[in-house]
């Protein structure tokens, strides 16, 4: 179920990092938990990210929800499909990434695996 | 009864007109210079004036208001607007904001008035009558606060600490005066916990919001010592005059310690809603804020009432000219018919009748927190209705097809599925008798029928509308195809 | 005694009885004794609806209002025609609140999508929201749209704003921690282009009054390039009730267009209240603040309005909300809405055009009279700038005395006077009998 490709966050996202890039995205608890999805407030290209900042807003109808990164480094690239279509997070939240960042630093002491995150949702359960 | 409804756009016929104005009689002239000029032709409406008169008075029937039924709106003081209200207003219409301070006396005196009754019926020393909502009061107050420290040279103080049970603008005005926030949970019977308080406090707080009555509809009984904390960390205390309906002629923010406040006049002072506005947020302050007001500050000198700009710890202006003045007559006339007792009675039946419907619901909704409420309380769907599949949205729809305006609904957000029911002073006990009837009755088909609940509301011209779709690709525009 | 509480005193002690309580004053058990107010409020008496009535002319009466008004400088008077204070006295309308319930609020949410689209349709924008206080509050908020969008901490600004605009904006942005740099008027009483470009640098936009406050026609093409060529943003702070004759902002490539709708519709009030548009195009839409109405459907495919875009506000967001506004001036939009819809494109343009011809011959009448002249040559609306050889404060206090308020006095002794489609021609030829007379009674004197 949990793609054990990549680690997560306690506040329910996913990071994936290759060749120094990290991909960032929601996972499906997050997606599940805010409903549908009517917008996602997009990073700008180039903008510097420190760890902890919220580098995108994910918005449902009733909720507004801010996404910490947990890297920090350069946006290279975001996820343009999200513009028109931010339901594609709805549909396929591990195969939607929303923003990719060149990493200077990794917030890895807060980063858990497959195997823990998925503890962590039957914690919450 | 469903219907849609053509747009005012969509009932255009060109060159069909519904206004007109004398002939010119001065020459006419070209003086718009030519790369400033709009050589096409607005995209308006064309139609004749019956037309016009027409479409509006339908939509306004695809409306309702307090003159069409109850509208238990929690925190909103939804309180009938009183018709004379509506007509002595329209006697200071054609007046001219910058007419000399000797030609505008009676409303100047009007505004010092009512700046007076205010100062009593909520123990300040001075209010201001500039701002135009709620919203804006709280901005406006929490200058006041910033100004403050700001000329002590306390720079340090860049903290506003806000309960969670507070109203949104609350942390969002905090943070337009220029302010952080620091949220503090509430304590298991809504109140302030104090804990948390003292914990929060320190040499960073500006000060403290509170909304007392609470957003739960309940006093907060450890005022004196929340006051005390805030002041003794060096902060400073503002009163959200949301629930001001709750308290008049009985106990003043004034007197409970509060520095700062706002009033809303369209709640609490009955001037009608608008559908969203106009509104007024007059803001009090004690002594030591006076020298920060925004100017003009009404001054009285040799009988005259005038405008002084001259203040130089102003902390300038939050709109133009001196407030949403229309409202202000309205609020005035209010007043001066009622008078203290009448604000008194007032105040107590708001109380009584929130008080006799949290009673009568007692067994059949959830009461979040079952003691004496003051102007509102807070209900919740049961378990058992929730199990069944019918959500607080659910039966706020079921109201709807009964005849009554929902009451505020998934507010305040520390109360999971929250019902706030503020039913104020002007309802007569069978309005109450009925709405109880209504609510047991819809409890009743939750639990036997949810699908007819789930299809509700059935009576109105539009069932339940696609919010999803709307986000995702706003239209807020009419666009010809 | 007036009350508006329906139970008799009886009624209300029945309901305390189903409370188990026996007096109203145990409903207030929870407040500590000796906070309580234990005494009446000290406020004058009630009254009947007849006393009230009397007492509220006893306070119109000590205003003394004049017969003619020839000032503006931020308020004006246009006729407005009755459709619009009938229509808008719909209790329907005016006795609701927001609507949050849409299925009972259709009226009130398709007043307002037409508002929007009557405001795009002026200004040629894209996107309006459902208004904000005033124009003053309207640029105040459009400080933040610029700093967010272009993440700049300073911002341009016209001296040649309304100064109680200015006064808002430097009050505001203190707060927000914005710079703002004022760009100074020029000898033709326009924003001093030059000044412009050498303040762009670093700054998120400009904003710039279309006619500006002493009346002048800017010439906003050139602020637009100067501006868009430092890849900042034009907020245009307009009239509207010039944009029949004048540019609308899209037009000139403002991004933001705002203002004040007083002059659609809505009496002066002595100051309000008023009702603040903001339109933008583009992405800006997602920083406008306040409330939005967007069309949708309903299950059974009906076109229905609703409240959208919410996750920008106060009440989803909290501290990080675009703005903290909530209520606003919705009644006051739909007046404008009705007064724009009642005068079309026909009437926008010749409303337009008369307020022009009025004021140029007042101009003209006013520059032939002994010691007074026009301050600029440039191309005005309705308003214009007039220099006096006698002091202004005393051509006013003996225009007083004729019951004619005259043009408004400026901080420097200037005269800012506005004629409108309500100034006869028989009127101002009377202001200007006086005005001559007042001139040579100076001179005896």
């Amino acid at each position: 179920m949990i793609p054990t490709d990549r680690k997560y966050t306690r506040e329910h996202d996913w990071v994936k990092i290759e060749d120094g890039v990290a991909t960032l995205g929601i996972t499906d608890h997050a997606q599940e938990a805010l409903g549908d999805i009517v917008y996602v407030e997009l990073p700008e290209i180039d903008a510097e990210i420190a760890i902890g900042d919220d580098y995108t807003t994910v918005e449902s109808v009733k909720a507004a929800s801010p996404v910490a990164s947990p890297v920090a480094g350069k946006v290279i690239e975001v996820n343009e499909a999200l513009d028109e279509t931010p339901e594609l997070l709805n549909e396929d939240a591990y195969g939607q990434f929303i923003a990719k960042i060149e990493v200077s630093e990794v917030d890895e002491a807060n980063l858990l695996t497959a195997e823990e995150y998925e503890a962590l949702l039957a914690e919450e359960e | 009864m469903r219907q849609s409804y053509k747009l005012i756009f969509e009932r255009s016929h060109e060159g069909r007109r519904a206004y007109d104005l004398p002939a010119l009689d001065v020459p006419a002239v070209d003086a718009i210079p030519a790369n400033m000029k709009n050589e096409g032709k607005l995209d308006l409406p064309e139609l004749g004036e019956v037309d016009l008169v027409r479409h509006y008075t339908n939509l306004s029937r695809r409306n309702f208001g307090v003159d069409n039924g109850f509208y238990p709106l929690g925190s909103c003081t939804m309180k009938y607007n009183p018709k004379i209200n509506e007509e002595v207003c329209t006697l200071f219409e054609d007046m001219h904001p910058l007419l000399d301070e000797d030609m505008s006396q009676g409303a100047l005196r009007l505004m010092y008035d009512l700046e007076g009754y205010l100062c009593e019926i909520c123990g300040m020393d001075a209010f201001t009558l500039q701002p135009a909502a709620g919203a804006h009061g709280e901005l406006t107050g929490l200058m006041h606060i910033r100004a403050y420290h700001e000329h002590r040279g306390d720079t340090a103080r860049t903290t506003i600490i806000v309960p969670d049970a507070a109203h949104g603008t609350n942390p969002a005005s905090a943070v337009m005066a220029g302010f952080k926030v620091k949220e503090i949970k509430s304590a298991p019977d809504g109140g302030v916990d104090l804990e948390a308080l003292r914990a929060a406090v320190g040499p960073d707080t500006a000060g403290l919001m509170l909304t007392n009555p609470s957003t739960l509809g309940l006093f907060e009984r450890n005022i004196k010592e929340i006051a005390k904390i805030v002041h003794e960390a060096g902060g400073l205390l503002y009163y959200d005059g949301a629930n001001l309906n709750a308290i008049m002629g009985i106990v003043r923010p004034g007197d409970m310690g509060f520095d700062v406040m706002h009033i809303n006049l369209h709640k609490t002072f009955s001037t009608p809603h608008g559908g969203g506005g106009p509104g007024s947020g007059p803001v009090g302050v004690k002594k030591h804020l006076i020298p920060f007001l925004p100017v003009p500050v009404l001054t009285e000198r040799d009988g005259m009432i005038e405008l002084d700009y001259d203040r130089p710890n102003t902390l300038g202006k939050v709109k133009n000219f001196y407030g949403n003045f229309g409202v202000i007559v309205r609020a005035f006339a209010y007043i001066r018919s009622l008078g203290g007792a009448g604000l008194k009675e007032a105040s107590e039946n708001a109380v009584l009748n929130a008080n006799y419907i949290m009673n009568a619901l007692r067994g059949v909704y959830d009461i979040a927190h079952d003691r004496i409420c003051m102007h509102e309380c807070v209900v919740t769907p049961t378990e058992d209705m929730m199990k069944n599949g019918v959500h607080t949205s659910d039966i706020a729809k079921a109201l709807i097809d009964r005849g009554y305006h929902p009451p505020t609904i998934y507010f305040p957000l520390i109360v999971h599925e929250a019902m706030m029911i503020e039913p104020t002073e002007s309802e007569s006990r069978e309005t109450l008798d009925e709405f109880i009837d209504a609510m047991k009755a819809i409890a009743v088909e939750a639990m036997e029928d949810p699908e007819s609940v789930h299809a509700c509301p059935k009576t109105t011209p539009i069932g339940r509308p696609d919010e999803v779709t709307a986000a995702r690709k706003p239209v807020i525009r009419f666009v010809k195809e | 005694m007036k009350s508006y509480v329906p139970n008799t005193l009886e009624e209300r002690r029945e309901m305390l009885r189903t409370l188990g309580l026996d007096s109203m004053d145990q409903l207030f058990s929870d407040i500590p004794e000796d906070l309580r107010l234990h005494r009446e409020l000290n406020l004058p008496a009630p009254m009947s609806e007849m006393e009230l009535r009397e007492l509220m002319m006893g306070y119109v009466l000590q205003n003394d209002e004049g017969g003619l008004l020839f000032r503006g400088a931020g308020s004006y008077r246009h006729y407005i025609p009755s459709v619009v204070p009938q229509l808008a006295a719909r209790s329907e309308f005016y006795t609701a609140y927001t609507p949050y319930q849409a299925e009972m609020s259709q009226g009130m949410l398709q007043s307002i999508f037409e508002w929007q689209t009557v405001i795009c349709n002026l200004t040629g924008m894209e996107a309006s929201n459902a208004s904000v206080y005033d124009g003053a509050t309207a640029a105040a908020e459009s400080l933040l749209m610029l700093r967010d969008s272009k993440r700049k901490n300073k911002v341009l600004y016209s001296a040649a704003l309304n100064p109680d605009v200015i006064t808002t904006m430097k009050t505001y942005a203190h707060c927000y921690g914005i710079e703002l740099c004022e760009i100074p008027v020029d000898a033709n009483g326009l924003t001093d282009l030059a000044a412009v470009e050498a303040n762009l640098e670093g700054a998120a936009g400009i904003i710039a009054a279309q006619p500006n406050y002493y009346g002048c026609v800017e010439n906003m093409d050139a602020i637009a390039e100067l501006v868009h060529n430092a890849k900042g943003l034009l907020v245009a702070y307009v009239n509207p009730i010039t944009l029949g004759l004048i540019k609308r902002p899209a037009d000139y490539g403002a991004d933001i267009a705002i203002g004040d709708g007083q002059t659609l519709g809505l009496p002066m009030n002595f100051g309000g209240p008023y009702v603040g548009f903001m339109a933008a195009g583009g992405k800006l839409v997602r920083n406008l603040p306040g409330r939005i109405v967007g069309e949708t459907h309903d299950a059974e495919g009906g076109r229905a309005y609703v409240l959208t875009l919410q996750a920008r506000e106060q009440h989803i967001r909290r501290e990080k909300a675009s703005s903290n506004i909530c209520s606003n001036q919705m009644l006051c939009a739909i007046m404008s809405t009705i007064y724009a819809c009642t005068m079309g494109p026909a009437g926008m343009r010749e409303v337009a055009e008369q307020n022009v011809a009025k004021a140029h011959y007042l101009a003209e009448e006013i520059a032939k009279v002994p010691g007074m002249k026009l301050r600029y040559t440039t191309p005005f609306f309705n308003e214009f700038v007039v220099d006096t050889e006698l002091p202004a404060e005393q051509i006013n206090e003996e225009l007083k005395e004729m019951g004619i308020v005259g043009g408004y006095i400026l901080p420097d002794g200037g005269m800012l006077w506005c004629a409108t489609e309500m100034n006869s021609k028989e009127d101002i030829d009377f202001l200007i009998d006086m005005l001559k007379n007042i001139v040579e009674g100076g001179e005896e004197a």
